[in-house]
């Protein structure tokens, strides 16, 4: 086996060392009732052509991307990455090194999280960011845990433009720990309704912006609003991308920052792997889940990077810990840091008024076509639209003609008497070209 | 997994005397000397091109980001060099043994990687219509029947991120069971001292109060004790087995009997799977739950500190609250459960926006078929017959934390051998690296003293093994015949010397600045 470098001549050399006569001797502790002599009920091993083809004729059944007119955005957007990166993360040392316990071997990776942290901080416009979480769902579920811990007290409030899958993954983990939550009903500009939400109870406000509907909300108001009850802000973005042309949460006075950081260096994936990016005031870097890398110095005096402040984490403080999180999403981070280090804030800004461009011109043409309301008025690169009928039966009829029309609001939220909205994206990648092919399908279907 | 490295803030213990490995440059032949990306210029240009955007709507007045955000860019050649120099500081799987016990750093196949860059599973988004993504949705379903095969469990839930992740989705399963059976009281979890942090982090995040349970003389879970602690609060017990010794649990079917019958689950940590995939399924042992990383077990790469994997697999009893999404079969095609209603209604909710890791899944599944079953046993073997043969090659000079008995995928020693040497077990880890390995587990598991618990993995080779061992026994001998300066002068041959990281921790720096302070410096 190509994997296997051992050799029956090894391993018969190695069981007279050890001083046992077979393999089974070594698994002499598992109850006899549990020992397994056959193989299981699986196919047996495969060279590398059969694991290609038949992995290869699996791919082929999907519909990618690239392959046609795309608008699915809704907290994954499809960019693209500089040939670079992706060579760059497959670097061995790199791929296939582990989190970097012993830092004197491990300044490569360290460097990389300090740089991240250094990045992360300054697009969202705070103080202090961790070294990455899984993804921006998770992460915006850690954050409300972090606010609880803060201030002490027993409810989020989550607002209507919150990405209903974020909604869920809050409420998940908040219940189990005991916190309550107030989520507000889906509105395509729903910021401002969390201000009549907060109270004396309230440990938190999450708001998303650009938020699920891609509008796109100034939350200085529900910042002081927040404050003046006691309460964090908790800002959501979606698409990173953003950052480049919007106020930044740390600009409107956001406590922590949550985004989904995939749009940078990382593709679709079928939604994941991503990377969660976190930052918070200076004053909660004690209360932060995850690693955290910092600079220091080694014993001849030169800067080197170690993970730090780890008495927040589970292997030291176990059931006390801030999180519960190990592993976090380090070669994600890697390639969000080599991509936003290509760009800088040049490229990045360009890039977002790209966005936002391409944006534009989708909703010129949506908002030409008969029978389809254009329901965002401030957006980004997202927005949201009324169809005359039901979205997610459009989005299938396109699909079979080749377009891939965007995500029906039903497909996140089937409860939420929204059937008939539809989200769609447009990035650098959108041309004008698959602009007027989804105005024409559209239209056509619309007719039908 | 939890590593005890960064638990225990050191410092440099010796003064820097080893002067003579200065340039004049701070670059040392093939490494050179790399500032951060914030240090070479570049803010006023960028290594990519666009073309201008015409404009901007006016409905964004107002909300525009006018003031310097603060990034440098720089070309595609300054950035190939930047992060090409700062690879090379790392150590890696692919440079040599990474021995991290609880950790499996087992080669990483790159057919794996090439599988996952396929288009049809890379540029595919996961809220497109499921019309277009059954390839993808078949994959997931593959994965799923090759992980409840190995595991003989009937249920599992893919989209756990991390192994920790995992863990919460199993204890979230049973809390959602015990509160649909009115044992919604039950409050209290079991696990050993020597259990990962991870568990009773998890543990207190899922609202429960943890207990710990004592271990036996002979590295297991103390069956008495156990059983004295089974009471009707406990909700669930959380076993590693193999256990974090890198022991098999001789008793864990009686663990399980006493466990159900206590009117609680079990919930194995998975993190050593690899030890015993394909030779024992789980299910036989009458576990609940139990995650599995890829990331270890089914060799999809670390990363430098993930994107791991934490798929759960799970018993009939708590298989219904599996959270949302999943895959099922029927007659038209895949379809994708999103939602908590009709047949997913006793799901416990969602733990993620998306379907989890698919490119690991990508990577996992591509692992599993190129072994197939009959590989993936000899997987378990080669695993378990590495960790033997070093724990038997170096028991004469070190000390085995529990001597009696084989190992299981990983051979654990304590510091009794080092008394009186004055090398404390992180010398000898940092002296690892001066020889070029990357030192094993320092200090876990809890239960035994100055532990060092070293992991090979099956895809070393019979010659790194003793290349490894001739290392580990030089150094043995070094420290015993005195050579203490070796040790707390280590490592002199890395990229750096010994951080300190009581310095980083007291003020902390975590992120570069443009008003620069003076350079951090040891008090």
């Amino acid at each position: 086996m190509r994997y296997l470098p051992l050799t029956p001549d090894d391993r018969a050399e190695m069981l007279s060392v050890i001083g046992v006569k077979s393999i089974d001797d070594l698994f002499v502790d598992v109850p006899a009732a549990a020992r397994r002599t056959g193989v299981v009920d699986l196919p047996l091993h495969a060279g590398e052509l059969e694991v290609e083809r038949e992995l290869s004729a699996l791919a082929a059944r999907n519909r990618t991307a690239g392959s046609g007119p795309f608008f699915c955005g809704a907290g994954a957007y499809r960019h693209h990455v500089p040939a670079s990166v992706d060579h760059i993360i497959q670097r061995s040392e790199f791929l296939t090194s582990y989190t970097p316990y012993q830092p004197e071997i491990a300044q490569g990776t360290l460097q990389v999280l300090f740089e991240f942290q250094t990045q992360v901080a300054a697009l969202t416009g705070l103080e202090v960011a961790n070294a990455s979480l899984y993804d921006g769902s998770t992460g915006a579920a850690e954050a409300v845990m972090m606010a609880n811990r803060i201030t002490r007290k027993g409810k989020a409030v989550l607002s209507g433009g919150l990405h209903p899958h974020y909604v869920r993954s809050i409420e998940t983990l908040a219940h189990a720990a005991g916190v309550a939550t107030d989520t507000l009903a889906a509105a395509v500009d729903a910021e401002a309704a969390v201000i009549d939400a907060i109270d004396a109870d309230t440990a938190c406000v999450v708001v998303q912006t650009p938020n699920v509907f891609g509008t796109v909300t100034d939350v200085t108001r529900i910042a002081e609003a927040a404050h003046a009850a006691g309460a964090l802000l908790i800002v959501v973005t979606t698409e990173a991308v953003s950052y480049g042309l919007l106020k930044s949460p740390g600009e409107m006075g956001a406590d922590i920052a949550v985004a989904e950081g995939q749009s940078i260096g990382n593709g679709l994936n079928f939604g994941g792997p991503y990377v969660g990016l976190f930052a918070c005031r200076e004053k909660y870097m004690r209360q932060i889940p995850g690693r955290l890398c910092g600079e220091t110095v080694d014993a001849e005096g030169r800067r080197g990077f170690v993970l730090t402040l780890s008495t927040r984490e589970q292997h030291i403080r176990r059931d006390k810990a801030t999180s519960n999180i190990c592993t976090n999403s380090g070669l994600c981070a890697l390639a969000f840091t080599i991509h936003m280090s290509l760009l800088g804030e040049q490229g990045l800004r360009r890039l977002a008024a790209l966005n936002h461009d391409r944006a534009r011109k989708l909703k010129a043409a949506l908002a030409a076509t008969p029978g389809v309301e254009v329901l965002t008025d401030r957006y980004f690169n997202e927005i949201a639209v009324r169809l005359p009928r039901d979205a997610a039966e459009v989005v299938e009829t396109l699909a079979g003609a080749g377009v891939i029309a965007g995500v029906p609001y039903s497909r996140l939220a089937p409860q939420a008497g929204m059937d008939d909205v539809l989200l769609l994206a447009a990035t650098e990648l959108t041309s004008d070209a698959d602009i007027a092919l989804l105005q024409k399908a559209l239209t056509k279907v619309i007719a039908q | 997994m939890s590593m005890n490295s960064v638990g225990r803030p050191t410092r440099p213990e010796a003064p820097a005397n080893d002067a003579s490995t200065a340039t004049l440059t701070g670059g040392r032949g093939l490494l050179q000397d790399e500032p951060l990306i914030f240090e070479l210029g570049g803010w006023d240009k960028s290594g990519v091109d666009l073309p201008e955007a015409t404009g901007v709507d006016d409905a964004l007045d107002g909300l525009l980001r006018h003031d310097p955000i603060g990034l440098p860019g720089l070309s595609e050649p300054e950035i190939m060099r930047h992060y090409v120099r700062l690879s090379q500081k790392n150590h890696a799987i692919d440079l040599a043994l990474y021995p991290l016990g609880s950790c499996t750093m087992k080669h990483n196949p790159r057919l794996n990687e090439k599988m996952a860059r396929l288009p049809g599973f890379s540029d595919i988004h996961p809220l497109q219509p499921v019309s277009t993504v059954q390839g993808a949705l078949g994959l997931m379903d593959q994965l799923a029947h090759w992980l409840k095969t190995l595991t003989g469990m009937p249920a599992v839930a893919l989209s756990p991120k991390a192994g920790a992740h995992g863990e919460l989705c199993g204890l979230l399963a049973i809390r959602a069971a015990h509160e649909a059976n009115g044992q919604g009281h039950r409050k209290t979890v079991l696990a050993p001292t020597s259990a990962h942090g991870t568990n009773p982090a998890t543990a207190a995040f899922a609202g429960y109060t943890v207990k710990e349970i004592g271990q036996t003389d002979d590295g297991r879970v103390d069956l008495a004790d156990l059983a004295a602690k089974l009471g009707p609060d406990v909700a669930a017990i959380m076993v590693t087995n193999p256990n974090t010794c890198g022991l098999f649990e001789r008793e864990v079917i009686e663990i399980a009997r006493l466990t159900h019958e206590a009117g609680a689950y079990f919930y194995c940590d998975g993190a050593n799977f690899n030890a015993i995939v394909g030779r024992v399924r789980p299910g036989d042992l009458g576990v609940d739950a139990m995650h599995i990383n890829l990331h270890k077990t089914f060799s999809t790469p670390h990363g430098g500190g993930g994107p791991g994997a934490g798929p759960v697999v799970l018993s009939a009893a708590l298989a219904p609250y599996a959270p949302t999404p999943w895959v099922v079969a029927g007659e038209d095609g895949f379809k994708l459960v999103e939602h908590e209603e009709e047949e997913a209604a006793a799901a416990f909710g969602r733990l993620t926006a998306f379907n989890g890791q698919m490119g690991m899944y990508v990577r996992a599944l591509s692992y599993m078929l190129s072994h197939g079953a009959d590989g993936l046993r000899q997987v378990a073997e080669d695993a378990v017959l590495n960790a033997n043969y070093i724990k038997a090659r170096l028991s004469d000079v070190m000390s085995p934390a529990f001597p009696d008995g084989p190992c299981m995928h990983e051979a654990l020693f304590d510091d009794a051998w080092l008394e009186g040497t004055g090398v404390t077990t992180l010398d000898f880890a940092k002296a690892m690296i001066d020889e070029g390995f990357h030192p094993m587990t320092m200090y876990f598991p809890l239960v035994v003293h100055g532990a060092m618990l070293i992991e090979p993995t099956e895809t070393e080779s019979k010659y790194e093994l003793d290349r490894f061992i001739a290392a580990l026994r030089a150094l043995a001998h070094a420290a015993k015949a005195g050579d203490v300066d070796r040790f707390k002068n280590a490592p002199t041959q890395a990229p750096l010397r010994r951080l300190d990281e009581t310095l980083a921790a007291r003020k902390p720096r975590l992120k570069w600045s443009s008003v620069s302070p003076a350079p951090l410096a040891a008090e």
